[in-house]
């Protein structure tokens, strides 16, 4: 009927026929495609979106405490109560901070630094507003949630000193992690932005003890970084906690008799070698290093003439002066140039060649023999003593007491001090030994320094039957007390030396006898020095000037003290400095009375406590 | 006197054998597309109905309807409204060009009170209609004639002119690929389409100078994604990542994890492929291609076997844009083409695309029941 539609349907069935092929061989571009994606390429893909979604969050552990011989803190974690602001979830990041300024102070520097933080991360990302809060404010933030939308409190960890400054200088403190020792470190928790390393004292010796080990969560983020859940955890591992031999009580003692000093004293158990109290001052509080010292404070720190940053007990480095004598009396009983009984004349000056070796007692000591010489610290008498021994057998004694010798105990910058001999000076100054200087070593003065902490453990090694003891700061009870090995000294030359120290509290003509214990069961001992800063001359001497008045702080002597006690039976060895304080007997000797008095009248109130009740 | 009177066959079928004559099996093929397209959204909504999977649901109910409703509608009466339908939809798209030069900026939609509608949409439509009239009513010597192109190729370039300017690159595309498929499958020399093509090489530099920053930076980045991750390749990248890291069996419904942490953008409409064939793998990205395989080639089939040429190309012009359509989303989501924004039948979320393919399914269906029905050239009704 319509010839025209048969064609027409024809050249459509054709047309319609080639688009149909055209169409298949497009959607078959399509399934290649496909097959290519999801079959071929499939792991490159499925490698990529697995790094798209996974993302390793760094547990942080907890910090290990340091604490002293039975326990008590000295440094620790504390929690830390912070809030922090989401700026998504508030209605309005300017309303929120102000409705929370209700509760606790935001400074326009923080306000500043806050919107700052929101313009620049991701909205859902908190804030912080405020650390260390305490417990009535953070609270207080708390109850009032609800009128404070985006404000989130958290609770962190934080390092805390409970006792400030009182053991900053042995435990140190910690802080931001910088670039370099970002750089030495690989432990990857050195990249997280809040953790803080030691960056001092014990808390950086010990850091990898103490640090522990980093946990780490696996999370599933969405495209924003908002973590959706977590696939795995392993927690961290928290720092191991560090005993020391220290004794908070006498560290507190110690450290607060030389509160106002620029002094230093070091407490020890002769025999075990234990470090029971390690005090400098002035002191600094470790907990300011916390979250970044501020400038004038550090600057504070810095520039104080006094060194409070300084651990004099380790670190500062001192003529030891009479407190030395000693060692030369030891050199001269051992070497068999003097006996217990022979004496020694002193007109109080000696000469050699043209030089004038002045005694510090201008009318002279007389006849006197080694016992009186220590108890009254004849110079002259060591004068010619050491002239007779010569420096090498002085320099050989002083080493067997520790002197020029570095313990390495574990705290920062341990100095190794100075036991001067021939070859000492010639490397040293590039000049020869005269016989001079043997005059000055002899009274612990010219090239001869140590640490307090050497004093320490030279007075120890003298009442403990000259025992090679070693200090120690870390008390680790898996390690079994060995006594330690004689140095093999004669033990009727030590016992003479050690009535000379006894004598110095006890007899009435001992330096110290003014200051020695009364009224106690127990005796004490020890020498005095005192160790001149600047040379004074003759001439000022003859002039009445040696009034510490006069003289400006820092040209002012040092006064040392080794003390020890019971003298019955000695268990504690106590050096005491101060620096530019005056005279050893006038200012050091009564400091280490009070601190043997503090460690011996407590344990005999603890032996009292122990023995069995007695029935009235 | 009533429209179904005037129409004077006695060949007419009543509503009851109508709806038996619809093809049962290409409707339930339908709603599984569609109710993949349910599952996809439950999907990516975290396993809600809300916000998208319900809706998508409702308006699949709304679409489905007027697909039967078309399809039992006697194809001379859609014959006669086809003229009138393009004058409708060209207005539309008229009137909303205005209102965007009024300052309203991108302006695709025009609010009728109770609903939106996209005339971009409608004239996709409309446009095959007219020109399925246009051609029936052609005598087999004038369709070989030159100037009776000039009419199509106005048809065609009209609307495309006013939605580029909305500015609607994908939809333009698909006015214009379905129109000239339509041009070809009527029996328009073949010779011209080689001629066009090499004509359209200056029309394209001419329409790039037209396109907006965004769409020619779209370009750019299908060129060379990785140049810019972040920025503007971000979409493909992180599409192939999820697509690719489906695998053979996929991550398990719901278990995509590049379309569960929005990695992947436009995850519920645009690239909700991606996330069929992360989550389902090439498995589920393949059955879906297939169901659509059926559909197209039933419809393909059926047009051979349809009298007039206003049904066969009918179904020809709704085949060439569900095909566009299908091919462009699912290669633009794999990279084969740039990203333009065309969903996916039935499957992406969204109510004017779904109306436009269930209406041209309708068609589609209405073709197929009517196939018997011959129309003089003259018209419906003339």
């Amino acid at each position: 009927m319509q010839p025209p539609d048969k064609n027409k349907l024809k050249m459509y069935t054709r047309r319609a026929t080639l688009l149909s092929g055209g169409m298949l061989l497009l959607s078959s571009a399509l399934v290649g495609r496909m097959y290519y994606l999801q079959v071929t390429s499939r792991s490159q893909y499925e490698l990529l979106a697995e790094r798209n979604r996974i993302s390793m969050r760094l547990l942080s552990p907890t910090r290990g405490d340091i604490l002293d011989r039975f326990g008590r803190e000295i440094a620790t974690s504390t929690t830390d109560y912070r809030v922090n602001v989401i700026p998504e979830e508030t209605e309005g990041l300017q309303e929120t901070l102000k409705a929370l300024a209700e509760y606790l102070p935001i400074s326009d520097g923080d306000n500043e630094r806050i919107v700052k933080a929101a313009a620049k991360q991701r909205s859902f990302l908190p804030i912080s507003v405020a650390n260390n809060l305490d417990w009535k404010t953070f609270s207080k933030v708390n109850v009032n949630m609800p009128g404070l939308p985006g404000i989130q409190p958290d609770v962190g960890t934080s390092r805390f000193y409970p006792e400030r400054e009182l053991a900053a200088h042995l435990i140190g403190y910690v802080g931001a992690v910088n670039e370099e020792e970002a750089a030495a470190d690989p432990d990857p928790l050195l990249e997280l932005p809040e953790f803080k390393i030691g960056k001092n004292g014990i808390e950086k010796i010990l850091d990898n003890k103490l640090r522990g080990s980093a946990g780490n969560s696996k999370v599933e983020v969405n495209v924003l970084g908002r973590v959706i859940r977590e696939l795995s955890r392993q927690d961290s591992i928290p720092g191991e906690d560090v005993r020391l031999t220290i004794d908070l009580e006498i560290q507190k003692f110690a450290a607060n008799r030389v509160r106002y000093e620029s002094a230093a004293i070091v407490v020890m158990d002769v025999h075990s070698g234990e470090l029971l109290g390690v005090a400098s001052t002035p002191s600094f509080d470790p907990n300011d290093f916390n979250g970044g010292i501020s400038q004038r404070k550090w600057d504070s720190l810095r520039f104080d003439i006094r060194k409070p940053l300084i651990n004099k007990a380790v670190s500062g480095q001192y003529s030891p002066g009479s407190t030395f004598k000693m060692i030369v009396a030891l050199a001269g009983l051992e070497a068999g140039l003097i006996k217990a009984e022979d004496t020694k004349f002193c007109g109080a000056r000696y000469t050699l060649g043209n030089r004038i070796f002045h005694c510090w007692n201008k009318n002279g000591h007389g006849n006197i023999n080694v016992t009186q010489a220590i108890a009254q610290s004849c110079d002259v008498y060591f004068y010619r003593l050491a002239r007779d021994l010569g420096i090498e057998k002085i320099h050989n004694m002083a080493a067997r007491f520790g002197l020029g010798e570095r313990f390495n105990i574990g705290i920062m910058s341990e100095a190794r001090g100075i036991n001067p001999s021939e070859e000492w000076k010639f490397g040293y100054t590039g000049e020869r030994w005269q016989g001079g200087d043997t005059i000055n070593v002899g009274i612990g003065q010219g090239y001869v320094s140590m640490t307090p902490l050497q004093l320490a453990v030279m007075g120890a090694r003298m009442v403990n039957g000259g025992k090679r003891v070693l200090p120690k700061i870390f008390l680790d009870e898996r390690v079994e007390y060995e006594e330690p090995e004689s140095m093999g000294i004669n033990p009727e030359h030590l016992k003479i030396v050690v009535q000379g120290m006894d004598d110095v509290y006890n007899h009435q003509r001992g330096t110290a006898f003014a200051h020695r214990a009364r009224g106690k069961d127990y005796k004490i001992g020890g020498k005095t020095g005192t160790t001149q800063v600047v040379r004074i001359s003759m001439a000022q001497r003859q002039e009445g000037l040696r009034d510490i008045e006069d003289i400006e702080w820092i040209q002012r002597d040092h006064a040392l003290f080794i003390g020890y006690g019971p003298v019955e039976a000695p268990k504690y060895s106590v050096a005491v400095l101060v620096e530019h304080g005056g005279g050893g007997s006038s200012v050091a000797s009564p400091i280490a009375r009070d601190v043997l008095e503090f460690l011996l009248d407590r344990d005999l109130a603890a032996e009292e406590a122990s023995r069995p009740g007695q029935e009235v | 006197m009533p429209l179904s009177a005037r129409i004077g066959d006695h060949k007419r079928k009543n509503l009851r054998q109508k709806l038996s004559g619809l093809n049962w099996f290409i409707v339930f093929i339908i709603v599984c597309v569609a109710g993949i397209g349910f599952a996809m959204l439950y999907s990516v909504a975290g396993g809600s109905i809300d916000p998208w999977a319900k809706n998508h649901f409702i308006r699949f109910l709304i679409g489905l309807s007027a697909l039967v409703i078309i399809a039992v509608v006697d194809i001379r009466v859609w014959m006669f409204l086809a003229y009138p339908f393009y004058a409708l939809a060209l207005v539309m798209l008229v009137i909303v060009d205005i209102m965007g030069a009024m300052g309203k900026g991108s302006q695709r939609w025009l609010d009728i009170g109770i609903m939106n509608i996209q005339p971009s949409e409608l004239m996709k439509i409309a446009l095959v209609m007219a020109l399925a009239r246009y051609y029936h009513c052609l005598s087999e010597e004038d369709t070989l004639k030159l100037k009776s192109l000039i009419k199509p190729i106005i048809m065609i370039g009209l609307p495309a002119v006013l939605v580029l300017r909305q500015p609607d690159l994908g939809t333009t595309l698909l006015i214009i690929m379905g129109g000239i498929a339509l041009l070809f499958a009527a029996g328009v020399r073949m010779w011209l389409f080689v001629v066009n093509m090499i004509a359209m090489m200056p029309a394209a530099f001419g329409a790039w100078q037209f396109l907006q920053p965004y769409q020619k930076q779209r370009v750019l980045t299908f060129l060379d994604p990785e140049k810019d991750p972040l920025g503007a390749g971000y979409h493909i990248i992180q599409s192939k990542i999820a697509l690719g890291s489906g695998g053979v069996y996929g991550k398990g419904f719901i278990q995509g994890t590049q379309s569960q942490l929005n990695f992947l953008p436009e995850k519920h409409t645009d690239f909700i492929f991606t996330v069929i064939a992360e989550e389902l793998g090439l498995i589920g990205g393949l059955s879906l291609l297939a169901l659509y395989f059926i559909l197209l080639a039933y419809a393909m089939i059926v047009s051979v076997s349809v009298k007039s040429q206003f049904g066969r190309l009918l179904i020809l012009g709704m085949v060439i844009t569900f095909f566009l359509y299908i091919f462009i989303n699912i290669a633009m989501v794999m990279g084969l083409v740039p990203v333009v924004g065309v969903p996916l039948p039935l499957v992406s979320y969204g109510g004017s695309a779904m109306l436009t393919l269930l209406i041209g399914f309708g068609f589609i269906l209405s073709a197929d029941i009517h196939k018997e029905t011959s129309i003089p050239r003259g018209g419906a009704f003339a």
